[in-house]
């Protein structure tokens, strides 16, 4: 089974969420953190790392000793990649998106492909928890291709839990889509609605079933509650506000080591999950 | 014109609740909503939309069954495995790149420009504001980034407004790298945790990388001090100038609750004196 964890709006508590269900599930477990721009999942894992590896996105190459400046390339290339004047033949390689067009439409057979670095992942463990995050590079714009690669280290004989980015453009859509079950995180406030509504859209158009969890959920208002009563989106868990979460959460640590009570609660979430996907 | 992009890195830092309140202060200015992918600021601004334009976003291509002699050649060229084995074309898949199009030797694929958007001009009780929804699983959020940022811009100068205040999305990609190139300044709130330390840290360096002179501010830095003085060591380091705290206090989800910028909410607050020293500052590194 993989449980993607997401919110719309940033900050609502994904993480701590994604990171305190995998350590209490009493089970072996796979944690991926896909919120590539900015992971964080390890910093109250501390998992030990094993192996990293630099992820590349194929950008074109071309031999000017073959390339006839013809164009094509230029002309099938539909986000500004490749540029052809006179005989002079430039390529933008942070503008490219990979789709191999260049090199299939070229009669001299003069591109290949080189990479442009997307960022690192790495991979590690923590007891019986396994650990896998990506870390987009400074000045990519593309975080997809690296979201999926982390993803390729989903197991197919454990449970696997995603944190996903915010939003509800491509880079949270590659970290959920075929995934069992979405959990969401929100706050019962305006914005944690308003961000809300745009990720249940994008979940029903997966079509994945869902799940809410309501942090701080003693602050705001009742328009969180009403609308997942609306939805029919059951409310799986409610973390009420406490100086004590925000502190530990603060300096790195986990809610169930600071607060062992928490465990249970956890566990008793994921077997809720674990009965609706079924 | 100087534009102030507010970012976080870090999401629900407190970005669009700070930058409510900073349109409360400034004067001459227009505000952009540039956090398309989950655009808040109307929340509290209560825009009056007076323009409304769709936004076209790239094209997605689309197979035609009877024209189609199945013969797989776009489905071997796809990288994006958008091509179903019946040769039907996932829209959420498709990345735009038109490579199927240009190579089906059946003429049967059509390439429409999608409308992934609208973008807004309105009227708030601030001035003007130039925002914009992007479509549910849409791309192409940097491209409408820009856009509304162009379109503030224009706005700003024709009507003789010298100052840009744009709402920026959390990361460090796509659509944020659209948000702050070419802008004077950014301004980081930042949280005091190991996450927003950690955040803070690639914004910064994505602004230095983009060479954007940035500032911090930190919110709730009440709840974590050996943080709060982390962050702002980790800013004088990279020479970002670190313009004030904020201490945690509930009156920001109280004003949010009722629509209104935390200063019109609770303007005799310690928080009111806080914030005007923040602007201050920053209306000092802007040299406005």
């Amino acid at each position: 089974m993989i449980i993607s964890v997401a919110s719309g709006k940033g900050g609502t508590g994904k993480t701590t969420v994604a990171t305190n269900m995998a350590v209490s599930m009493g089970s072996d477990v796979q944690l991926l953190d896909c919120d590539v721009e900015e992971p964080n999942a390890h910093l109250f894992i501390n998992p030990v790392m094993e192996q990293k590896k630099t992820v590349y996105a194929p950008v074109p190459d071309i031999d000017e000793t073959k390339c006839n400046f013809c164009k094509k390339c230029a002309q099938i290339c539909r986000f500004k990649a490749i540029a052809v004047i006179n005989e002079i033949i430039l390529t933008f390689p942070e503008l490219c998106h990979s789709c191999g067009g260049c090199v299939a439409v070229c009669p001299e057979k003069a591109i290949t492909e080189t990479g442009r670095e997307l960022g690192v992942i790495e991979i590690g463990h923590r007891n019986n928890l396994g650990f896998v995050h990506g870390r987009l590079r400074i000045g990519e714009a593309m975080s997809p291709p690296l979201i999926r690669e982390v993803r390729s280290y989903t197991p197919s004989d454990r449970p696997t839990i995603i944190d996903a980015p915010p939003g509800t453009s491509c880079p949270v859509i590659a970290a959920m889509r075929g995934t069992d079950f979405v959990l969401m995180v929100t706050e019962p406030t305006p914005f944690g609605l308003h961000d809300l509504k745009l990720a249940v859209e994008a979940v029903k158009l997966l079509d994945i079933p869902r799940g809410l969890v309501i942090n701080r959920s003693d602050i705001g208002d009742d328009g969180v509650r009403a609308y997942a009563k609306k939805e029919n989106i059951p409310v799986l868990m409610e973390i009420p506000f406490d100086r004590g979460i925000a502190e530990a959460y603060s300096k790195g640590r986990l809610v169930v080591e600071e607060m062992p009570e928490w465990k249970e609660r956890f566990r008793t979430l994921y077997l809720q999950i674990q009965e609706i996907v079924g | 014109m100087k534009e102030l992009v507010v970012i976080s890195g870090k999401g629900g830092t407190g970005k669009t609740s700070l930058m409510a309140a900073f349109a409360s202060l400034a004067e001459n200015k227009v505000l952009c909503d540039a956090d398309v992918d989950a655009a808040d600021l109307h929340l509290l601004t209560a825009p009056v939309i007076i323009e409304r334009h769709d936004f076209q976003g790239g094209g997605v291509a689309v197979i035609h069954p009877d024209r189609c002699s199945a013969c797989g050649l776009c489905r071997d060229l796809c990288r994006f495995n958008a091509i179903s084995d019946a040769f039907m074309v996932d829209p959420i898949e498709c990345e735009g790149c038109g490579v199927c199009v240009d190579f089906c030797p059946e003429d049967a694929i059509d390439f429409p420009i999608k409308t992934c958007g609208e973008w807004f001009v309105s009227n708030t009780r601030f001035g003007p504001m130039v925002h914009a929804r992007l479509g549910i699983a849409e791309e192409n959020s940097g491209k409408l980034v820009t856009l509304v940022r162009q379109e503030a811009k224009k706005l700003a100068e024709n009507n003789q407004l010298n100052l840009l205040i744009t709402d920026g999305p959390p990361g460090v990609g796509c659509p944020v790298i659209a948000s702050i190139g070419g802008a004077s300044a950014i301004l980081i709130v930042a949280e005091p945790t190991v996450s927003g330390l950690h955040d803070m840290e690639r914004v910064a360096q994505l602004a230095a990388h983009f060479k954007v002179p940035g500032m911090v501010c930190i919110n709730k830095f009440d709840l974590n001090l050996d943080q709060t003085s982390a962050i702002e060591k980790l800013a004088s380091e990279n020479n970002i100038s670190a313009v004030g705290r904020i201490p945690f206090d509930p009156v920001f989800t109280e004003s949010m609750v009722k629509g209104q910028t935390v200063l019109e909410y609770a303007g005799n607050s310690e928080i009111r004196h806080n914030i005007d020293k923040i602007w201050v500052n920053i209306r000092n590194q802007l040299v406005l």
